[in-house]
Parts: C-alpha cells; sequence; structure tokens
C-alpha cells in the first residue's frame, strides 16, 4: 500500500471493515422488494416522513453539502451544492428529473434500483423535490428497461394511493407528484439537456449551456436532474445523519457507493461498498478474482481511461481523486476486465463503435470524427490493411477530437482511444505492421 | 404517399388510452407525449406507419415530418414492422467478450436472417442493440421487452426453438453482485475471509 493510503484509518474506506453495512442496496433481490408493504416493513418513508414533517427545505440542502455526497451518475458534481443552485420559488412550476437512462457501458446499477426497489427513488425524490421546492418530478428510464419501468409506474400509483405522493403528501402542505417517461434507446439522453430535450418531445440533442437546467430547463423552468444513486443516497443521508455518511470513504469521496463489475471475473454483477475501497478488493475479494489472465481494466465505464494490470493500479482507492490524478475517472464505477487474449485493437474497435452509433450528429467533430473516421480507421487496422503510420494518425485525430465538440460524448469516445495507446501502442504497432492481431482470440462464449 | 394499410385512427376507440398519456405532462409540455404515443402505437402494430405518424402529430399539434425526425433520432423505434418476437442482440464490450458476436452468428444460422432483418413468416427479427444494461449477466439477448441473460450456446438454442411454439419461457434471473438480499448483505467478518460465500448466478 502507498502514501495513498495515510490517514484513511479513521475512515470507513473497506467493505471488511466491521462498521461498514450495506444500505442502499440492502432490499435488492429480495422477495417482495418492490413492494409498498415491504418498503415500509424496513423503514420506508421515514426519511421522507422526517423531513416533511421536522425540517426545513434549507436545512434539507445543509444536510446534503454537510454529507459531502457527490453525484453518482458519473460527472460526480456534490448533490447539495447542486440542489442549491436552484432560484428561489416564484409561484411558477419547478422541475425534479431522475436520469435513469442508464446507458454507459459496464453500468447495470441503476436498473435493479428500478426493478426491485422502486420506492426508494421515489422516497429520495420526496426529499430531494421538499429540498428544492419542486413541483414535480419526471422519472426519465431508458426503453430498455421495461420490467423496471413497470415496476415503477406500479410503485407510484402505490405510494399515490397511500397519500405518499400527490397532494398534500403525509397530511402536511408540501404536494408533488412524478411522472414516468420511456428513453427508446439513445445514449446521448444520458446527458443532462439532451435528456431534457427527449422528455420534451423533440430530437435528443444536447444544449448549449448556459443557461444550466436550474436557471432554465424543462419547459424553459427551474429543473435539477439527479442520477437514480444519488437519490438513493439522499434517504440515507437523511435516516442515519450527514455525519454517519462522511465517516466512510477518503477526502474527497464519502459515503457508499455502488460499484459494478464485468467481464471474466467469477461473480460479476453489482456490490455496495465504501468510496475509497481499492480495486483489489473490488476485484479479487468480492468479484472473485479474473477468471482469465488479466491484461487492464476498465475503471468506470467504457468513458473511463482503462489501467493496466498492474498493482499499482489494483492498489489504487476507488473515489473521485485517485482516478483523476492517474488520468482517469470514477464514472459510473462500472468496471470491466479485458482479458490478456482479447486484442485491445478490436476491444476498443468496440467501444469506438457504440460511440459511433450514438453520436447524435450535432456538432462536427463528433460527427465526422467519433461518428465517421475513427470506425474507419479501426476497421482498416483490424482488416489488416493499415500500415505503420496509420497509429500515429489514429492518435492525431483523437488529438483534434479531445476537447473540441460540443458535449462530453466525443470525449467519452478518445479518451480511452487514448488511453489504449499509452498502455498498449504495441498491439496496434503490431496489427498495423503484421497485418494480423497479436492476440487473435475474441470471446468466450460458454456452451 | 400510397396508404394500403388501415387508416381507422389508432386512438379512435381508445380515448382512456389517449387521455391517460397526455395527462401524464403538463399544459405547456403537451409534446412531452410524443413518445409515450409512439410507443403506445408500437406496442401494439409493432411498428410506426406513416399513417400513424400523421395521427400523432395531430394529437400534439406539429408536423409528420417532425414526428418522424424525433422517431427516427432513437434505435428502437421502427418504421417497419418487426416479427412477432424482435430479438435484440447486445454487442457492446461486456457482452462482446461473453460471446455475443457468436452468439449472433449462431442466430444468423438458426433463423436465416441478418441484422435488421424479419424472417419471411414474420415470426422472428434480428437487430444488434448498443449496451442494454445487463453487463454483470452477459451476454445478453431482449426477446420484445423481456431480457434472457446469460444466455449460453444451449440456452439460446432452448429459448429459440420454445419461441418456434410460440412459448415465452420464463427469464432467469441470475444477478450476482449483492442483489442476494437483506441476509447476504450483512457486514463481513474480520479478518477478511478470501471473499463472500457463494452467491448466485453460478448456474
Amino acid at each position: 500500500m502507498s502514501d495513498q493510503n495515510a490517514g484513511r484509518a479513521e475512515l470507513v474506506n473497506s467493505r471488511h471493515d466491521p462498521r461498514y453495512e450495506v444500505t442502499m442496496y440492502r432490499h435488492v433481490g429480495a422477495e417482495g422488494s418492490h413492494q409498498l408493504a415491504y418498503y415500509q416493513q424496513h423503514g420506508g418513508y421515514e426519511a421522507a416522513r422526517k423531513v416533511l414533517t421536522s425540517m426545513t427545505p434549507a436545512a434539507v440542502v445543509d444536510e446534503m453539502k454537510a454529507s459531502g455526497l457527490r453525484g453518482r451518475g458519473g460527472a460526480g458534481f456534490p448533490t447539495g451544492v447542486k440542489w442549491s443552485f436552484m432560484p428561489p420559488p416564484d409561484g411558477g412550476p419547478r422541475y425534479l428529473v431522475c436520469n435513469a437512462d442508464e446507458s454507459e457501458p459496464g453500468s447495470f446499477k441503476d436498473r435493479y434500483f428500478l426493478e426491485d426497489d422502486p420506492h426508494q427513488l421515489i422516497e429520495g425524490m420526496i426529499i430531494a423535490a421538499f429540498a428544492m421546492h419542486v413541483t414535480y418530478g419526471f422519472i426519465y428510464i431508458r426503453g430498455e428497461y421495461y420490467h423496471g419501468y413497470e415496476r415503477t409506474v406500479a410503485a407510484i400509483q402505490e405510494a399515490r394511493a397511500a397519500g405518499l405522493l400527490g397532494k398534500n403528501i403525509m397530511g402536511t402542505d408540501f404536494s408533488f407528484d412524478i411522472t414516468v417517461h420511456r428513453g427508446a434507446g439513445a445514449y446521448i439522453c444520458g446527458e443532462e439537456t439532451a435528456l431534457m430535450n427527449s422528455l420534451e418531445g423533440l430530437r435528443a440533442n444536447p444544449r448549449l449551456k448556459p443557461p444550466f437546467p436550474a436557471a432554465a430547463g424543462m419547459y424553459g423552468r427551474p429543473t435539477t436532474i439527479n442520477n437514480v444513486e444519488s437519490l438513493a443516497s439522499a434517504v440515507h443521508v437523511i435516516n442515519k445523519g450527514a455525519a454517519w455518511f462522511a465517516s466512510m470513504g477518503t477526502e474527497d469521496s464519502k459515503g457508499t457507493k455502488l460499484y459494478q463489475i464485468s467481464g471474466p471475473v467469477k461473480r460479476t454483477g453489482v456490490y455496495e461498498m465504501p468510496m475509497g475501497a481499492t480495486f483489489r478488493e473490488f476485484i479479487y475479494d468480492y468479484a472473485g478474482g479474473p477468471t482469465v489472465e488479466p491484461k487492464a481494466f476498465i475503471p468506470g465505464g467504457s468513458s473511463t481511461p482503462m489501467f493496466p494490470w498492474e498493482d499499482r493500479f489494483l492498489d489504487m482507492p476507488m473515489d473521485y481523486g485517485s482516478l483523476a490524478k492517474n488520468g482517469s475517472m470514477l464514472g459510473t464505477g462500472g468496471v470491466i476486465v479485458i482479458p490478456r487474449d482479447k486484442c485491445i485493437v478490436d476491444a476498443l474497435y468496440n467501444l469506438v463503435r457504440f460511440y459511433a452509433h450514438e453520436s447524435c450528429g450535432k456538432c462536427t467533430p463528433c460527427r465526422e470524427g467519433v461518428g465517421h473516421w475513427l470506425p474507419r480507421m479501426y476497421q482498416k487496422l483490424l482488416a489488416g490493411l493499415g500500415r505503420p503510420e496509420d497509429v500515429d494518425l489514429l492518435e492525431n485525430v483523437v488529438g483534434n477530437i479531445r476537447g473540441n465538440a460540443f458535449c462530453p460524448l466525443a470525449d467519452a469516445c478518445v479518451m480511452p482511444v487514448q488511453a489504449s495507446l499509452k498502455w498498449f501502442r504495441d498491439e496496434y504497432e503490431y496489427l498495423a505492421e503484421h497485418g494480423r492481431p497479436k492476440y487473435q482470440k475474441s470471446d468466450w462464449w460458454q456452451a | 404517399m400510397i396508404e394500403l394499410e388501415t387508416t381507422t385512427p389508432y386512438f379512435a376507440d381508445k380515448p382512456e388510452v389517449l387521455s391517460e398519456i397526455l395527462s401524464r405532462y403538463p399544459k405547456e409540455g403537451r409534446r412531452s407525449a410524443l413518445m409515450p404515443l409512439l410507443w403506445e402505437v408500437q406496442r401494439s402494430e409493432r411498428y410506426i406507419s406513416e399513417a400513424r405518424m400523421h395521427e400523432i402529430a395531430e394529437i400534439v399539434g406539429i408536423t409528420a415530418t417532425e414526428v418522424k425526425g424525433v422517431l427516427s433520432f432513437y434505435s428502437t423505434y421502427h418504421e417497419q414492422p418487426v416479427g412477432k418476437y424482435h430479438i435484440q442482440i447486445c454487442s457492446t464490450l461486456s457482452c462482446a467478450l461473453a460471446g455475443s458476436d457468436e452468439m449472433y452468428d449462431h442466430l444468423v444460422n438458426e433463423l436465416g436472417i441478418v441484422n435488421g432483418e424479419t424472417d419471411a413468416e414474420g415470426r422472428f427479427s434480428l437487430q444488434k442493440a448498443e449496451c442494454v444494461g445487463s453487463c454483470g449477466t452477459a451476454p445478453v439477448l431482449l426477446v420484445n421487452d423481456t431480457y434472457y441473460e446469460r444466455v449460453t450456446r444451449s440456452r439460446c438454442q432452448h429459448l429459440i426453438q420454445a419461441l418456434r411454439q410460440d412459448e415465452m419461457p420464463e427469464p432467469w434471473r441470475e444477478r450476482g453482485g449483492d442483489t442476494e438480499g437483506a441476509a447476504k448483505a450483512r457486514p463481513l467478518s474480520q479478518p477478511a475471509p478470501a471473499a463472500p460465500a457463494e452467491e448466485g448466478g453460478e448456474a
């Protein structure tokens, strides 16, 4: 362990720590956990009651700020600060939008909330809505999550019938209700301004910022967009207090977070861990370690630059700062393990193809660069038609795209390409020179 | 435009469905009903015809061109009828590592159609999809709205056989990770065991 871990002892940053307890995810997978009766039997809606009956909106925002919770959708912006950006109420409508458009390859945590614990999300939305004087909420669920959509709609109906949504919630003078909106298969809708366009029935191109959503969002009115997990975290910040939340993690990353792991490891899935646990603890102790020899891992969803399988990276804490310091991002916390025998150029082509498919076409660097030239350059290399200078050309093209696109989608594509060139340039060069990949195996389909 | 299909408006005999969808959005957001209206039609008719685009355009107060502009932006609305069983195969990295390319080839051979096609009978259609959010249970395919996860070669064969007989098998739900319910979600004892107790997902 390096000096990165110095001074972390008093904070809970390992799931092995006996003080750590799974909170957000404890009901997922349990029989009947999607129903109101189950949720209420397990302390559900107590946080919302506490907020509505004994706190002021400003106090809720302060509690969120004190907790140190940072947005769990990928960008990591402090949630309490975001909530404080909403202008004072002017009597007109104000909106809260839950971003459940989870589409980042390697991410699948929010889906199980929608399917197995939708009431926790609804409770988080009530808390957020109260804190920001919001009058109406939307949950934007990606179109593919039909099961989650049905469960969430049913949960909202249950909550409404029980007086937990609608007019005068729990007998207070606070009123709030939620509409669930289904997406239809577009990664770009995870970007908050594109999501609002989609919700308004427009093509889902991102909007220019400023104005930020808090100033002019849905239908031009003040709007805040939060990820599912951020809203679920709010329930526990209120229930157990900001101090409890801040007692976990590292200096810049507090609380508990859902990490996901896919690729060739023994036990793939979603695990709730305190922030600051290491990749080694996650991959080996919980996911059971790789099943084939690995060579790299993607730390937080497909848009986060990968790391080679080395001790210095495996021992890195899974928090915002450590990853940023090492040239990557925590993203959604979706780890993908890449086996040694997978051609890295082929793996990256898969991701490039994804971003090419999802480019909305609004701006030139992304439409032409990501949408057109990058996939073709990869196809040329993989077809065995590459020349050694093509690797330099690729590097040049991604360097010119980076930082020059309208929204983060293009960077999400080119940063992983740059990381693959940084760590595995030999595989690109081998392929360009020999016309065949250094590693030939493409996949591991089970009989 | 030559319309060979029926021109009875879809919502003509479903006023309560229409008003329920419109009621989900505030007055200033009537256009927000566009996507749910498209979904309503597609779930019933397996695609959205030109006539339906005109009908929906009139309902939300925009032009049919604008409707088509929105519809064509998204991957999961269809302008041509898809099969009774529309199969989407996730092709993105985690699924690719777990064999989705081989699974796709297998289905192409099995069904005699490629990406984007519908068979002559109208029973099956095939679509390569980008990440559907099931990376932990890769490889995955969707039959209409239902996820089938950890699709091994033998499961894939059984699934197709069942669909040929118009049976939709119950999806197997194996999710691994922490999704094993409250009993498993206890703090772990110290000193750390090498791994938590065997959990689901290893069928």
